[in-house]
C-alpha cells in the first residue's frame, strides 16, 4: 500500500458573516489539493463563501482529562456575568 | 440498512453493575444522549464495532457508485446524465464523510479499503445486483436511496459525534437522490411507451426484495442488535425500519401504477401497517458471502480503479514533497 496522503481539517464560513466552522477532513498531497478537495467535498451546494484547510497534525486540542482544570475555574466567577449585578428597576434597561 | 450484520463481539449486554467505573461513566453518558467524541474514553469493543459499521457504511457508498456509473454514458438525455453524475458525486462525498468520521477513531482509510478489496470487509448486499436498464436508475434512486434514508435518518441520533454529524449532512443530500429516481419512473409511466412502462415494472420486480433485504436479517436472527442498541449506534431494529420503509413506499408504488412482486403485500387495518411476504433469507446470506450476481465484478472494478490510480497518487505526493523541499531550500 502506497504512502497515505496527509490529513487536513476543513473549516467553512457560510454566508451571513458567521465564523468559520469545522466541517470535516480531507486527504491531500499538499495544501492546494486540500483546498480543491475541500471545495468539492464540503461546498457543492452553496454551503460557504470561504474555506480554511489546516494540516490535522498542526492542531493542538485540549484533552477531555483536562476538562476540570481548564473549564471549572470559569464556573465560580459569577461576577463575570451581567446578571450578577442587580440594579433597581428605575434604572431601566442596561 | 447500509451496514448489515455488524459484529459487536458480545452476545449479552452488561448491566451497569457489571461494568468498570470507566465503562459505567461511558454508558451513562450514552444513556443521557450525550455524544461521545473522539478523545473521550470508550470501550474497545465500541470503538471496533463502530469502525466496522462506519467503514461498511462508507464502502457501501463507494461501491454504490458502480451500478450507477454503468449508466452515465447511456443516460437518455443530457439533463438525466448531469443529474446522475451529480448523484454519483454525492455518493463519493458520502463515502468520504464517513471515512473521515471513521478516521477519528484511529482507523486508517487505506487499511480499511484494503480489507474491502481482500473480501474481509462487507458492504451493502444491494450493490451486488446488476442495473440492466435505464429504469433501474429510477428504481435504485427511489427504492435503494429510499431505504438508505429510512436507516440514516435515525442514525443522525447515533451516539458517536462524528458519525452523527456525517449522517446529518448525508441526509440533507439524500432526498434529492430519491426524488430524482422517483421522477425517472414517473416520467416513464406517464409518457413512456408500453415497452418503457414494462421496463419500470421489471426494475421493481427485480429490486423490490433486495431493497427490503438492505435492512438486514429479521430481529430474531440479529444477535448483535442488542449491544448496538445499548450503545446507541443503532437506534431502531431491522424489522422496525423495514416496516417503516414498506409503509411509506407502497402508496408511492400505487401512485406509479405498478405492483410489488409480493402476493402477500396488503394493508392491515388492525395493525395500521402493511403485511408482507417472507423474505428469501438464503439469497441474502449467499449475496453476503460473496455469491451475488455482481460481487466479484464490483470488487474487481474497485481494485482496478485503485491500482491504476496508484501512479497518479504517487506522482502527486512526489510533486508535493519536491515543492516543499524547494521552499525549505529557499528559506
Amino acid at each position: 500500500m502506497s504512502e497515505e496522503w496527509p490529513l487536513y481539517e476543513v473549516f467553512v464560513r457560510s454566508k451571513h458573516g458567521l465564523n468559520h466552522r469545522h466541517v470535516g477532513s480531507v486527504h491531500a498531497a499538499d495544501k492546494e489539493m486540500a483546498m480543491e478537495n475541500a471545495r468539492e467535498l464540503y461546498t457543492r451546494r452553496n454551503e460557504g463563501v470561504s474555506i480554511w484547510v489546516v494540516p490535522s497534525n498542526n492542531i493542538t486540542a485540549s484533552s477531555p482529562d483536562e476538562k476540570e482544570p481548564l473549564f471549572d475555574p470559569s464556573q465560580d466567577k459569577v461576577y463575570r456575568h451581567a446578571s450578577f449585578y442587580e440594579l433597581p428597576d428605575e434604572v431601566g434597561q442596561m | 440498512m447500509y451496514a448489515q450484520l455488524v459484529e459487536t463481539g458480545s452476545k449479552r449486554v452488561k448491566t451497569l453493575e457489571e461494568m468498570s467505573p470507566e465503562e459505567r461513566t461511558f454508558q451513562e453518558k450514552v444513556d443521557a444522549e450525550i455524544k461521545i467524541e473522539p478523545k473521550n474514553w470508550m470501550p474497545d469493543a465500541y470503538r471496533k464495532t463502530l469502525v466496522r459499521q462506519i467503514s461498511q457504511h462508507a464502502h457501501s457508498e463507494v461501491v454504490g457508485m458502480l451500478p450507477e456509473g454503468n449508466w452515465v454514458t447511456r443516460a437518455p438525455t443530457l439533463k438525466r446524465k448531469l443529474q446522475l453524475m451529480a448523484k454519483i458525486q454525492d455518493e463519493a462525498g458520502h463515502g468520504l464523510y464517513l471515512y473521515s468520521a471513521m478516521e477519528t477513531l484511529g482507523a486508517s482509510r487505506d487499511e480499511e479499503i484494503e480489507k474491502l478489496h481482500q473480501g474481509k470487509a462487507k458492504y451493502s448486499s444491494i450493490f451486488n445486483y446488476p442495473t440492466l436498464n435505464w429504469s433501474d436508475m429510477g428504481a435504485v434512486g427511489w427504492l435503494v436511496d429510499g431505504a438508505a434514508i429510512v436507516n440514516q435518518v435515525v442514525l443522525q441520533r447515533t451516539s458517536y459525534g462524528p458519525y452523527s454529524r456525517a449522517m446529518v449532512r448525508i441526509c440533507k443530500e439524500e432526498s434529492f437522490h430519491q426524488r430524482q429516481g422517483y421522477q425517472i419512473l414517473l416520467d416513464m409511466m406517464r409518457e413512456g411507451t408500453e415497452e418503457q412502462k414494462a421496463m419500470v415494472q421489471d426494475s421493481i420486480n427485480r429490486l423490490w426484495w433486495p431493497a427490503l433485504m438492505m435492512f438486514g436479517p429479521s430481529d430474531e436472527d440479529s444477535p448483535n442488535s442488542q449491544q448496538s442498541m445499548a450503545w446507541k449506534i443503532k437506534r431502531k431494529s431491522n424489522d422496525e425500519l423495514r416496516q417503516m420503509f414498506i409503509d411509506q413506499t407502497v402508496p408511492q408504488l400505487e401512485f406509479l401504477g405498478c405492483t410489488a412482486p409480493d402476493p402477500d403485500l396488503k394493508w392491515n387495518e388492525e395493525t395500521g401497517h402493511y403485511d408482507f411476504g417472507e423474505i428469501d433469507w438464503s439469497e441474502f446470506y449467499e449475496v453476503l458471502k460473496g455469491n451475488g450476481p455482481c460481487n466479484r465484478e464490483r470488487i474487481a472494478t474497485r481494485k482496478k480503479a485503485i491500482d491504476e490510480g496508484t501512479w497518479v497518487r504517487q506522482a502527486a505526493k512526489a510533486y508535493a514533497d519536491k515543492k516543499q523541499q524547494k521552499q525549505r531550500d529557499a528559506a
